[in-house]
């Protein structure tokens, strides 16, 4: 029989706002333990809680990226569970009136459009952080109360690969829209995996197996090729799953059962009295739709089909996005956009490397590109030639133009000039051109080359190669 | 007696510089070495720090600076944070911890230059209607030392009727101000819901929790109120109200006003004394003008029940802090688990735990619905029984407390009975209401005070301190003092 696997998963992710949910503390990875801590994020006896609006615009910037409605009623929750990293021994986070919701992630997967719908994206706080010791444990704090959101999806992804290209096109989206840095090393991205499978074909759900607090992509990915091995191969042998929660063991590279359903938590959530029910009003919502920006997806089929780059050369300005705003401040008057790619893509981030330098520090004019890339087409100069006029252009800072016509490098196409330097050529070269004319047709790339050397690189070359072969065969 | 006087009376003698705020703080730490003994309110007090606020008063009078609570010396209960003071709660499982930062309140009466002193007894974790749930001592009436004094905030209660200090701060969250204020003999107002900041009070049950004051008249708890009153950034639920100047409402006139009689509160258990008191004093205010309207709560026999379901279900939540993990008494345990129900076994009392363990039920999956759901849909019910009252009247009057002060003792056993202390007051929280306590008499023999309550609209405490103050200026019942000394 053939099995198909159900994945949903439940992503966290550490909203990028200065201080902390509830308090003033800094948002920030890496200070000692214990110093970015407040009576409030400690949860010391009498402390409340107020709500970081930055968090709340960021959930809400979630969600408008992410497809979502966005609730006009939005609460907060209690969710209670005793855990040493948890200052109260309650969660503050968002149960049955989330702040947004029923949303979807279009991305890229084995070669066509998939799409995972989002059930909800709400706003919580972090806990801290155990750390065990040969004799005792301690717990940093300083995570604690750092604004988290999770991301739910739909069970709607099918394979271990899909999970990670998911995870992969959401981690693009939220540091695109500049909700979460999504810095795995500093543990801003958490998952939680659920997977059942059945017989292909079959509408009811296998036994949901929950897999805890995976901290990595590629994790996610072996941990779900594991488990789906796993319960195919107790199903397929006649056994039972139960609804259960699991641990990835990163270095046996196995999955590990922590509890069953019949000992799961009850977290008694209730509404938080501490806090008062969020209700975005109409000018609010207008200022974050105003922050919205392209998805890295949008913007990827935008500049294929506007500019007609291929996907390759997309992507780079996806991945780049001040070289790709570069790129489209030149295209949109360029004549061959495929070209001005050409130059930003392989020869301006060259150089930019190469010196250390950035986009603003440049000396040149955008429209310089563009205007280099036309003189090369317009067969002005030689593409060769135009290497040179860049790296004056990144130097001086003068039009391609000043440089062409102050340093005589305009592309010589004067038939009677061209003639005369490839009889020089061949007078010079007899060998080479008894080899053509005998069939060996790569010498007649030697007698180019040696042409453009006479000429200082300035022939057109696709002229000397008309001229010579028509000398040769006659 | 420096101690005695009330705010007003001390605040001229400061202000005319006749007498110090140091004399009038050192007054107080006498009578607390005199009486304390036998009223046991102060579980703890620091002297020196004490003196030194009145030091720092006293130059800020002498640099011409006035004010009304300038150089008070203020008791204050162990439920709200005192920076550098102990802050336990009236429980065991607090430890020796020290609070490090000022709850909003104490901020505020610091700005005023009153002279905050002193962490008074409270049932532990305000869970109680006697006192006699504190982990530390059984707060001794002032009236009957053998008796209680109410409670939660009973200490509270008995040091400003024991004149141990000039005012006191509690808290309130089913009628531990005014419940301890009616037996002990003294003014306590529980102000509206968000009227007063909750940051830095220890929460019990967060959507019912109010702290306010015990004066020994009504024009000091419209003192206390303007000092204590106002939005705060630092509490969510603090409400955006303009703060007025409390003591203009004090006209002395209740003419035309229309006072309230729910007759739901005629209820059996009422103590006959009291509702002797009770029907006195409604009298003496129609005398003054006031007009009665009769006026219906109809979901008053659900308030109770109500109010345990979702006060406990709060305070289930909110007390899940105390652990032994970051702070406070820790027994240790072989892991996590075991060191939380060693220290919280040891750490709390069997009311809080009775709390705890009630409020855990009714919040369960499967049973959320039949117990806190429907308990918030009865508690919006009241809170409109209220707001349809409030329409036809000003403010409603009942009695504080069904019966005086009892003995030590007495209901321990009941908790029931205990719960139904609170009748009349709890239904305030439920709403949001404010409501305010003053004394109406004295039972006879033994001769225990009685108060009488007043229940405002929200934000409505002017109309409250108003109906107070001009019943109190016809009577001399908050003149009388305790048989201690």
């Amino acid at each position: 029989m053939e099995y198909e696997a159900v994945i949903g998963l439940e992503t966290h992710v550490q909203l990028k706002t200065k201080s902390k949910i509830w308090c003033g503390c800094a948002n920030e990875f890496g200070a000692p333990p214990n110093t970015n801590v407040c009576p409030v994020c400690l949860g010391l006896p009498g402390v409340l809680p107020v709500a970081n609006e930055e968090a709340l615009r960021l959930t809400t910037l979630t969600g408008l990226l992410l497809n979502c409605t966005i609730a006009p009623f939005a609460k907060f929750d209690r969710k209670n569970y005793f855990y040493p990293d948890m200052p109260k021994n309650y969660q503050i986070t968002q149960y049955d009136r989330p702040s947004t919701l029923a949303g979807y992630v279009d991305f890229e997967f084995s070669g066509a459009l998939s799409r995972v719908r989002i059930t909800r994206a709400h706003l919580e706080e972090d806990v801290g952080k155990n750390f065990h010791f040969e004799r005792n444990s301690g717990v940093d704090f300083n995570r604690a109360g750092v604004p988290l959101m999770e991301i739910v999806s739909e069970p709607d992804i099918t394979s271990a690969e899909m999970a990670y290209e998911y995870l992969c096109s959401l981690k693009d989206i939220l540091m695109y829209g500049g909700v979460s840095d999504c810095d795995m090393e500093k543990g801003m991205v958490r998952c939680d995996v659920n997977v059942s499978v059945r017989p292909k074909g079959q509408q009811e759900l296998g036994a949901k197996i929950e897999i805890k607090n995976m901290n990595s992509f590629s994790g996610v990915r072996r941990a779900l090729e594991y488990e789906i091995r796993r319960q195919i191969e107790v199903v397929s042998r006649g056994g039972t799953l139960i609804q259960s929660t699991r641990r990835w063991d990163d270095v046996a590279e196995i999955t590990e059962e922590m509890r069953t359903k019949e000992r799961a938590h009850d977290y008694r959530y209730f509404p938080e009295p501490d806090l008062m029910p969020f209700q975005p009003t109409e000018s609010w919502l207008r200022e974050i739709a105003q922050r919205v920006v392209e998805l890295p997806l949008a913007r990827k089929q935008r500049f294929m089909r506007e500019y007609h780059l291929p996907a390759a050369d997309a992507q780079t300005f996806v991945w780049d996005v001040p070289l790709g705003g570069y790129f489209e401040s030149i295209a949109k008057q360029a004549r061959n956009p495929k070209a001005v790619a050409n130059w930003v893509i392989n020869n301006l981030r060259a150089k930019l490397t190469e010196a250390n330098a950035s986009l603003p520090e440049l000396r040149f004019s955008a429209s310089s590109i563009s205007e280099l890339a036309d003189l090369v087409d317009s067969g002005k100069i030689s593409s060769k030639i135009a290497q040179d006029v860049f790296g004056d252009m990144f130097e001086i800072g003068d039009a391609p133009g000043k440089i062409v016509e102050r340093r005589g490098l305009a592309q010589v196409s004067d038939t009677a000039a061209l003639e005369q330097f490839c009889d020089q050529a061949i007078v010079a070269n007899p060998g080479p051109a008894s080899d053509f004319k005998a069939g060996k047709v790569a010498a007649l790339n030697f007698l180019k080359g040696q042409v453009m050397k006479l000429s200082k690189g300035k022939a057109n070359p696709a002229l000397v190669g008309e001229i010579l072969e028509r000398k040769l065969k006659a | 007696m420096l101690n005695a006087l009330t705010i007003s009376e001390l605040g001229k003698k400061l202000a005319a510089r006749e007498v110090s705020a140091r004399e009038a703080t050192q007054a107080c730490l006498d009578r607390i070495q005199q009486v304390d003994g036998r009223v046991r309110a102060f579980v703890s007090y620091d002297a020196r720090d004490a003196l030194a606020q009145a030091a720092a008063a006293d130059q800020r009078l002498a640099a011409g600076e006035r004010g009304p609570l300038l150089g008070v010396p203020l008791g204050i209960k162990d439920v709200i944070s005192v920076k550098g003071q102990p802050l336990r709660c009236g429980s065991k499982i607090l430890g020796q911890f020290v609070s490090p930062y000022d709850a909003t309140v104490i901020q505020k009466l610091r700005a005023a230059g009153a002279v905050v002193f002193g962490r008074l007894n409270m049932d532990e974790f305000a869970m109680g209607s006697s006192t006699e749930n504190s982990a530390f001592q059984t707060t001794g009436n002032p009236w009957d030392t053998s008796r209680i004094p109410g409670g939660s905030s009973g200490g509270s209660a008995a040091a400003v009727a024991a004149d141990e200090c000039v005012a006191a701060l509690g808290s309130d969250t089913g009628g531990s101000i005014r419940q301890p204020a009616a037996l002990c003999g003294c003014v306590g107002l529980k102000p509206s819901y968000g009227r007063v900041s909750r940051f830095g009070l220890v929460a019990f049950a967060s959507s019912l929790d109010q702290i306010g004051s015990f004066t020994k008249q009504v024009r000091d708890a419209a003192t206390m109120l303007e000092a204590l009153s106002g939005v705060d950034p630092c509490d969510s639920t603090s409400v955006p109200q303009p703060v007025p100047h409390y003591a203009t409402s004090l006209s002395g006139e209740v003419k035309g006003l229309r006072l309230g009689l729910a007759k739901e509160y005629m209820v059996g258990g009422l103590n006959p004394e009291v509702r002797l008191a009770m029907d006195a004093a409604v009298n003496q205010l129609v005398k003054l003008g006031a007009e009665l309207v009769e006026i219906s709560l109809p979901h008053t026999d659900y308030a109770v029940a109500t109010y345990y379901i979702i006060a406990t279900a709060e305070a289930s939540a909110n007390l899940a802090r105390f652990d032994g993990i970051r702070y406070g008494a820790r027994v240790e345990g072989a892991d996590p688990t075991e060191l939380y129900s060693k220290t919280r076994g040891a750490g709390f009392g069997p009311e809080v735990k009775r709390r705890i363990l009630l409020g855990t039920y009714v919040l369960s999956s499967g049973y959320y619905d039949a117990y806190y759901i429907r308990a918030q849909k009865v508690r919006t019910l009241i809170r409109a029984d209220f707001l349809k009252a409030f329409e036809k009247v000003d403010a409603i009057i009942t009695p504080t407390s069904p019966t005086p002060a009892f003995k030590i003792g007495e209901k321990a056993d009941d908790p029931l009975q205990m719960y139904l202390m609170d009748i009349f007051t709890i239904s305030a929280n439920l709403a949001g209401i404010c409501g305010i306590s003053v004394p109406c008499g004295f039972t006879p023999s033994p001769r225990l005070p009685i108060g009488l309550q007043l229940l405002g609209k929200p934000f409505g405490e002017e109309t409250i301190l108003r109906v107070a103050h001009a019943y109190e200026q016809a009577t001399a019942w908050h003149k009388e003092k305790p048989p201690l000394s």
